[in-house]
Formats: structure tokens, C-alpha cells, sequence
């Protein structure tokens, strides 16, 4: 019997991705773990393997088709002894499912962490749907009582019954904290915030001609909602601290120089402030445990490792790889591992493990000479570390004008996880490490 | 040369083997099906189907004989043997040529014979004793990716009390008799027992019925139970429970059967006799042992999605384990070909599988006896109601039955449904979907009943639970 080959779910709330490009041809042999497709997800795009030995048939969906809706066919594939040409024009009946068809209730991808949900807020995009539309969560009228007593909120939780259908089971398993999501935009509160202005309203306002239109792609959508989801949910507040890092730089120097060359001359590796204020941060985190935290409604999860995301800019969007247990790596573990995931991040090609989660993030904005700004935390993280520019500074030092290197960081912190003083513990240790950096290698 | 390897190979076209070669070919499946015997099994053939029909009849004669009861007149009201058992035998006939038709529609290979499996993806099938419908395959060797056994069960036999067909029946003979007997032993209770000894005693057998078991109908609850044996005695039915029959002595025309109740032993003298002690599952001659299949006491042994230890090989229905019931083998073939297939299918919840005798009165039930919830130590909150306080109960005539449902007091979870009565295995239904929707009370409460209908004992008896019943 032929098999079908689906759009594959590249990450577990993944619902649509685009087919970027064939790589085999109908008529190609294919052995299980060849590479026949790439698809492009939200933030990545990903080498699609077949898990079958075979002939491809017939490709369904054409490279460059977009929005194709998870487990929809794109491709068939002819067993080994089976009759390519039956194979092909048994899969001509099954038109892809174009996730498009759905765009009034889900307009935006879905979020690498939040998950698809039918009671999403109406998109900002279509006028005629009241915003208080599609915010019902079905459950089962048990698993709602089971909750109520319980006290359990029912937003971040992963229903298992038909269609997504929380049921009593996964009560069950949110009384232990499984099954949860990451949390999304409560729909109480979609309901309570105005509309932006339709796509209508704002091109009114531009005199055709005066204007290009360019498509939104995967990745700008993704970071629309998500942090339209951050800012709308999370209570933000920013504590702003400004570090001398004369010493981390004269550090840095050294320890660099000191670098053993390999073969090609090329040192072992070059550390950046960036790698230092990732690994101060995590440390920090570390002697201050109750801000390495993530909010959900059921309670707070208390983070063991510090995992660090680090804004990357791409052309077009940004990412947020995420460097994994960095209290426990060296500086030039962190380096080299930075290094590789931001030249993956990109060329797209990182999955999604490795930009998902997290507990706090770096968002560094030095090399343009910024000073100072605040950053949008990235759920489900509840801090994230706003880095300016290392600059000469005048400082006043026992009475006396000095010049310094100061560098301003700003923390952002989720006010229903983390309160002022805890934020201010935070950003103390920080600036600790930060300017002692030998602490840091303790 | 005929195709002979497929996707999917279903031995057994019970209600489970043929339902699950339709949802398997609709799944995109080669598929084929083997039958010894008669398509639709024993269900359409020899169990479900034509007792019903049998049961119908006695209902009609029922009525008839009650006539003046509601105003009517029927003289010289009889039966003619033959004829009830004529019209069950077409029904079946009618629904074993359906099952044809559907495996043609949906273009599922009937393979005529008795299979065995080789090893797992080979089958061989041998030719039958019976003969095969037009278009079917013959025996030869067969291949296919995934083999699904659905070859059912038999009625069990006891030492001592062996069935010889003539004297001492089983429900193949009970269901043909040429005239109907004078007096009839029923051994055992359950629903094939209950539904005979029913059906012969409305048609004037002089019925006894022998339980091993405390109670009669052992699966159901205690009130039902108690329920129905009182209207089974005011019909006429003599029944023992705590008794055992040891012996059956055959005579030429009539059955010395010897039964020990406690410590008194006695001798029963009827005319004929039914041995209805069970079912045990089909697992001979399949090459299970062979293969290395697990089974136990008499069932094949598999996982929530009717896997086998084998891979490859499946098995559904009665030769899967109890409750050997129709319904319970159709969902269990249909999960299994879906979790073949990929598809993301619930594994059934056994608890909420409904259960249906056909007797008069009915009984049906679904979930947890009140007995059975005391002893998972559930705090529970029971409603009843009766038939006597329903308008459509009293205007059919038929006020004598019960409802009754048990709630988890924390929950309102509905655990159970318990029914004696008129129609109740129509209705039963009502609750089954309710408890797969995971209702509480309070939809039920909220949830509007028609009047002037039976239903309406149902959202009673949930009242009643809570204090709230309004017509008794």
C-alpha cells in the first residue's frame, strides 16, 4: 500500500509549516533517513527524513506552498514493489488542507511554547468577530468540577479527550503538574482589551501607491503574538543597574590572549563581554533561586538549572537560542556553544529544542552603542536582562571624579512571579559577578 | 490467481471481525476476512440477533394472552412452534446476507475456511466443512502485515452436566426446537440462561432455574437482581441459587438432573435442559502455542490497544477477554485497526461498556453496581425510581420496573445505571452517552426529558439521588 507522507508536527504546538523546498524528485528512490524535503516552521526550517524505504510517487504540495496545515499530505510515497503510477493517482483525490482555510480563528502560527487553542482572542484582523468569540475552553462538566475543587485553573490545561476536550484525566494529571502548557493570552483578558485597528483602518490612513506591502512570514508572526501574549499577560516592571566592568574587560583581554592556537592559528576560543554576562547571569540566578522561576496558574515552577536565552538578530525577526545548565559550563564552553548556535539561528536551522523554554534571557544591544532600554520577557521565562553599551563614563569615587567603563543593564521581571526586592537580590548578584569576574570561576 | 496478500487478514466475521474489516477497508486497508461458517458469526447466526427475534415472539403471545387487559379481544390464541423459530431463522438469514453485501461494498475479501497463523504475516486456511458463499476465496496461503483473530467464543461445558443436543442443550438447539418442551432446566443465570428460560416459560414451559452463585444475573445490581427474580417467580419460574447440578442423568425422552442446594441434594425430572454456564473463548487451532501468543484461562491475552505479545498479531471481542459482549468486540476492533493505522484512538474505558438482557422484564445496566462501589469504598449517593410513578409506564401496561443510578457523592460523577423494566435496554443508551461525556448531576438535572416517554425515570431516578424527585 502506498504511504502517504504528512506535514510533519516539528514541535508539539506546531499546526501549519511551509514546504521550503523538494530535494527529491517524483520518481527518486528513497531510503529511510534520506533527506527529501526541507519545511519551514515559525522559526526554523527544518530537513524533513523519510522514515520509509520507497519511491516518491507523487508530490502533493509543491515547494514554496505555505501554511500547510500539520499532518495534511504533501507526498506519496510507492512501497518497494508497488506501482508508482497507482500509487500516484491514488493520492490525486486528496487535495492538501490548506491551514489557511482557518485564518479568521488563527491567523498568527503558533507560538513555539503557547499552544493552539480553539478559544484564541479573535485576531486583531478581522473586524467583524467580536472579540469575545471562541473564548470557550472545552471540558468535560466533571473535569470543570474536579477543578473547581481542586482549585485548578483550567487556561494552561492540555485537554486529552476529542478535539483537545479537557477531560477528567488531565485534571488529574494538573493536580501533579503534568499535562500544563506554557501560559497563553487568558482569554478573560482577551476579552477585556480593545481591539487594535483593523489592517482596513491603518492602510486608510496611506495613500495607496505610497506604501509596499510585505507578507508577513512564519517568524514575524510567531513574534508578534508571542509578545503581544508577554506584554499583554505579564505584569512587566524593570529595575536598572549600571556596572563597571573595567575589570571584566581587562580580564577578558587576558584570557583571550592566553588562548592556546590550533593547528590553523586559530585561537581556542575568543570570549565576548556577551558569553560573560551569560554565564554572570546564570550564576546569579543560582545564589538567587527564587527569581529563577516560571509563573503558571497551578503554581510556580522553581527552575534547578539556569538555562539562558541569548537574542539573536536575523534579518527580519530575531531568535532566542538558548544555552542549556550555563551556571555549570566554562566561559569558553559558553563561547563556542554561542558561536554555534547563533550561526545556526541564522541560517534557520535550529530546531526547536534548542529555542524553546528557558529561564531567563540576555537581550544585548551594546554594539549599537544603545545605553540603556527594557526587553519584553519571553514567556514562559519570568526575567529577562537588558544589556547597553560598555562606555567611559565620569564617576565620582570617594569624593573624587573618576572614568570608568559602565555598562547599564536593565532587568525585566514578571511582577506575579517576582517582586521588587527579589529582582533587586537579582541584579545585585549580577552586578557582583559581573564586576568581579574571577567569582564567576569559583 | 487470486490476490492473496493483504493489509490487514480479520479471522472471524462475528459483529467484531466483519465491523472491523468495514473500518479498515475505510481506513485505506487491504483487507480480507475468513469465516468457517456463516458471516456475521454467532451473533447474527446463533446468539444476539435470533433470540431476539425468538423473544419477540413470545412478547406478541404475551399480549395477545393479556388482550383483555387493554380492552381487547383475542380468542383461541396459540403458537405454532415452527413458525416462531421460521421467522428468527429468516431474520438471521436476512442479516447474514447484509454482511455479504457489506463486505462487497466495502471491498473486503471473504476467505472461506479455518485459518491458522504460521508466523506472524502468514495465514494458511483449510477448507470447511460448510459451503462457501459466491465470490469468496478458498483455502491456500494467505499473507498479510496484520492479523486481527476475532474468532469469538463457544459455550462452555461442566463435567457431569455435557450437553448431547437432544436431552441437554445448548443455546445452538435451544435456539431450533421442533415443539416446545414441557418442563425445561436452565443451568445458570446470566443473560443467555435468563432470556431462554423467559422465553420458554412465556410460551408455557415449566421453567427451573439453576444459579451456582448466591443471585441470579451475577453481573448486575443487587436491587436489580432482587427485582427480577420476584417478577420472574409471580411468572412462574422456579428458581435455586446456591445450587449446583451435578448430574444429568439422560432418560429417552426427559432428564434426571441431580442438584445439591446446601446440604439437601434432590432430583429434578424435565424434559429438557439447557446448559448455559458461559462462554470460553475460540483459541484452538490457530498456531497460538506455536507462535508463543500468550493466553490465559481460555482467552488471548493483549494490551489496551488488543495487541498481542506477538507483533503483528491482534486479537478482539470474546477470544480477547470479557465482557464477552457484541458491542464490546465491534469498539475494541475499531481502536485496534485505528492504533494499527496511527490514528490517535482512545483505548476503551471497559467501565462504561452497557450490558443488555432481553428477558421480561428487560434489564440493562452500565458502570458500577452499587455493591461493586462500596467495595472500591466510593462515597456514593443513590437515586431510584419506579415504573409505577411514570404516566407512559402506566399507560403500556407495563408499570412493574425500576431505575436506579449511583453518583460519586464528592463528584456528581455518574458511576452507574442499573434498569429493570419495559424498553430499558433502549434506554440505557441515555446514560452511556452521559457518562462518556463526563456529565455530573446537574446537566442531567439540566437536561429536558420528553413527556410523556419512559426517559423521564431517568432524570427522575438522578433527582431522587439529590433529594429532588418529584413524582413519587
Amino acid at each position: 500500500m502506498p504511504t502517504n507522507i504528512l506535514m510533519p508536527a516539528l514541535s508539539p504546538t506546531m499546526e501549519k509549516g511551509n514546504v521550503a523546498r523538494w530535494l527529491k524528485k517524483e520518481g527518486d528512490k528513497i531510503k529511510s533517513g534520506d533527506v527529501i524535503a526541507e519545511i519551514e516552521t515559525d522559526k526554523a526550517t527544518m530537513e524533513y527524513e523519510a522514515i520509509e524505504d520507497g519511491t516518491l510517487a507523487k508530490i502533493v504540495v509543491p515547494e514554496g506552498t505555505q501554511d500547510v496545515a500539520v499532518n495534511s499530505v504533501i507526498a506519496v510515497l510507492a512501497g518497494e514493489g508497488e506501482d508508482v503510477k497507482a500509487a500516484a493517482s491514488a493520492a490525486k483525490g486528496a487535495p492538501p488542507q490548506k491551514a489557511t482555510e482557518k485564518k479568521a480563528e488563527t491567523v498568527a502560527a503558533a507560538p513555539p511554547s503557547a499552544a493552539p487553542r480553539p478559544q484564541k482572542p479573535s485576531p486583531p484582523t478581522v473586524e467583524a468577530v467580536p472579540a469575545t468569540r471562541g473564548n470557550r475552553i472545552f471540558s468535560s462538566p466533571l473535569a470543570r468540577r474536579l477543578a473547581k475543587e481542586a482549585n485548578i485553573d483550567l487556561n494552561p490545561v492540555q485537554g486529552s479527550g476529542p478535539h483537545g476536550r479537557i477531560i477528567a484525566r488531565d485534571i488529574e494529571r494538573a493536580k501533579s503538574g503534568k499535562g500544563l502548557r506554557a501560559p497563553s493570552i487568558a482569554p478573560a483578558l482577551g476579552a477585556a482589551i480593545a481591539p487594535a485597528m483593523s489592517d482596513a483602518q491603518v492602510r486608510a490612513l496611506f495613500e495607496d501607491g505610497s506604501y509596499e506591502l510585505i507578507p508577513h512570514d512564519n517568524m514575524r508572526r510567531t513574534i508578534a503574538q508571542r509578545l503581544t501574549a508577554s506584554v499583554q499577560t505579564i505584569p512587566h516592571f524593570y529595575e536598572t543597574m549600571d556596572c563597571d566592568i573595567g575589570r571584566l574587560t581587562a580580564a577578558r583581554e587576558e584570557i583571550n590572549a592566553a588562548a592556546p592556537k590550533g593547528k590553523d592559528g586559530k585561537p581556542a576560543y575568543k570570549l565576548s563581554v556577551n558569553d560573560f554576562v551569560i554565564k554572570a547571569l546564570a550564576v546569579a540566578l543560582q545564589r538567587v533561586p527564587d527569581a529563577n522561576v516560571s509563573w503558571t496558574e497551578s503554581g510556580l515552577l522553581k527552575h534547578k538549572h539556569s538555562d539562558i536565552g541569548v537574542a539573536v538578530a536575523l534579518p527580519g525577526g530575531l531568535i532566542t537560542p538558548i544555552v542549556r545548565h550555563a551556571e555549570t559550563k566554562s566561559l569558553s564552553a559558553i563561547s563556542n556553544e554561542m558561536r554555534d548556535l547563533a550561526a545556526r539561528a541564522r541560517e534557520r536551522k535550529l530546531k526547536p529544542h534548542e529555542y524553546q523554554g528557558g529561564t531567563s534571557s540576555v537581550s544585548n544591544l551594546g554594539m549599537y552603542g544603545i545605553k540603556d532600554f527594557t526587553a519584553v520577557i519571553n514567556p514562559p521565562q519570568s526575567t529577562i536582562l537588558a544589556i547597553g553599551a560598555g562606555e567611559e563614563r565620569a564617576v565620582v569615587r570617594n569624593g573624587q571624579l573618576a572614568a570608568a567603563t559602565i555598562m547599564s543593564v536593565t532587568l525585566s521581571c514578571d511582577h506575579r512571579a517576582i517582586d521588587g526586592a527579589l529582582g533587586a537580590e537579582l541584579i545585585r548578584e549580577f552586578k557582583t559577578l559581573i564586576e568581579n569576574p574571577v567569582m564567576m570561576v569559583v | 490467481m487470486a490476490d492473496s496478500s493483504f493489509d490487514v487478514l480479520i479471522i472471524g466475521s462475528g459483529p467484531g471481525g466483519y465491523v472491523t474489516a468495514i473500518r479498515a477497508s475505510q481506513l485505506g486497508f487491504k483487507t480480507a476476512i475468513v469465516e468457517r461458517d456463516y458471516l456475521g458469526g454467532i451473533c447474527l447466526n446463533w446468539g444476539c440477533i435470533p433470540t431476539k427475534a425468538l423473544l419477540r415472539s413470545a412478547e406478541i403471545f404475551h399480549y395477545f394472552q393479556h388482550a383483555k387487559d387493554y380492552g381487547l379481544k383475542a380468542n383461541n390464541v396459540g403458537y405454532d412452534a415452527k413458525g416462531v423459530v421460521a421467522r428468527s431463522r429468516a431474520v438471521s438469514k436476512r442479516l447474514n446476507d447484509g454482511v455479504g453485501f457489506l463486505m462487497k461494498k466495502n471491498k473486503v475479501s471473504v476467505i472461506w475456511g479455518e485459518a491458522s497463523i504460521d508466523a506472524p504475516g502468514k495465514v494458511t486456511v483449510k477448507a470447511s466443512k460448510s459451503d462457501a458463499p459466491k465470490g469468496a476465496l478458498g483455502a491456500g496461503s494467505y499473507r498479510a502485515k496484520h492479523i486481527i483473530i476475532a474468532t469469538g467464543a463457544r459455550p462452555r461445558v461442566l463435567p457431569g452436566i455435557e450437553p448431547d443436543k437432544k436431552l441437554v442443550w445448548t443455546y445452538f438447539e435451544a435456539m431450533v426446537p421442533d415443539r416446545v418442551p414441557k418442563s425445561l432446566l436452565v443451568i445458570g443465570s446470566g443473560a443467555i440462561g435468563i432470556e431462554f428460560a423467559s422465553f420458554y416459560r412465556t410460551l408455557g414451559s415449566e421453567v427451573t432455574v439453576v444459579e451456582v452463585l448466591p443471585q441470579i444475573l451475577p453481573v448486575e445490581d443487587h436491587d436489580i437482581q432482587v427485582f427480577a427474580r420476584k417478577s420472574f417467580e409471580k411468572q412462574g419460574i422456579k428458581i435455586h441459587t446456591n445450587a449446583k447440578i451435578t448430574k444429568l442423568d439422560k432418560k429417552s425422552d426427559s432428564v434426571a438432573a441431580t442438584m445439591e442446594e446446601g446440604e439437601k441434594t434432590q432430583t429434578i425430572t424435565v424434559e429438557r435442559a439447557i446448559s448455559a454456564v458461559g462462554v470460553i473463548g475460540n483459541i484452538e487451532n490457530l498456531g497460538l502455542e506455536k507462535l508463543g501468543v500468550k493466553t490465559d484461562r481460555g482467552t488471548i491475552v493483549v494490551d489496551e490497544y488488543n495487541k498481542t505479545n506477538v507483533p503483528g498479531i491482534h486479537a478482539i471481542g470474546d477470544v480477547s477477554g470479557p465482557p464477552m459482549l457484541a458491542h464490546k468486540a465491534e469498539h475494541e476492533g475499531v481502536v485496534c485497526v485505528e492504533a494499527i493505522k496511527g490514528l490517535h484512538s482512545h483505548p476503551m474505558n471497559k467501565l462504561m461498556i452497557p450490558g443488555c438482557t432481553y428477558c421480561s422484564p428487560q434489564i440493562a445496566s452500565v458502570g458500577l453496581t452499587e455493591q461493586a462501589a462500596k467495595e472500591k469504598k466510593l462515597d456514593i449517593r443513590v437515586g431510584r425510581f419506579p415504573f409505577i410513578g411514570n404516566g407512559k409506564a402506566i399507560a403500556l401496561g407495563e408499570d412493574q420496573g425500576l431505575v436506579k443510578v449511583i453518583f460519586d457523592k464528592k463528584t456528581g460523577q455518574l458511576l452507574g445505571a442499573h434498569m429493570v423494566g419495559a424498553e430499558v435496554t433502549e434506554l440505557i443508551q441515555g446514560y452511556v452517552v452521559a457518562m462518556n461525556l463526563e456529565t455530573t448531576e446537574e446537566e442531567l438535572m439540566h437536561t429536558v426529558f420528553p413527556h410523556p416517554t419512559l426517559s423521564e425515570m431517568m432524570k427522575e431516578a438522578v433527582l431522587d439521588a439529590y433529594g429532588r424527585v418529584l413524582n413519587i
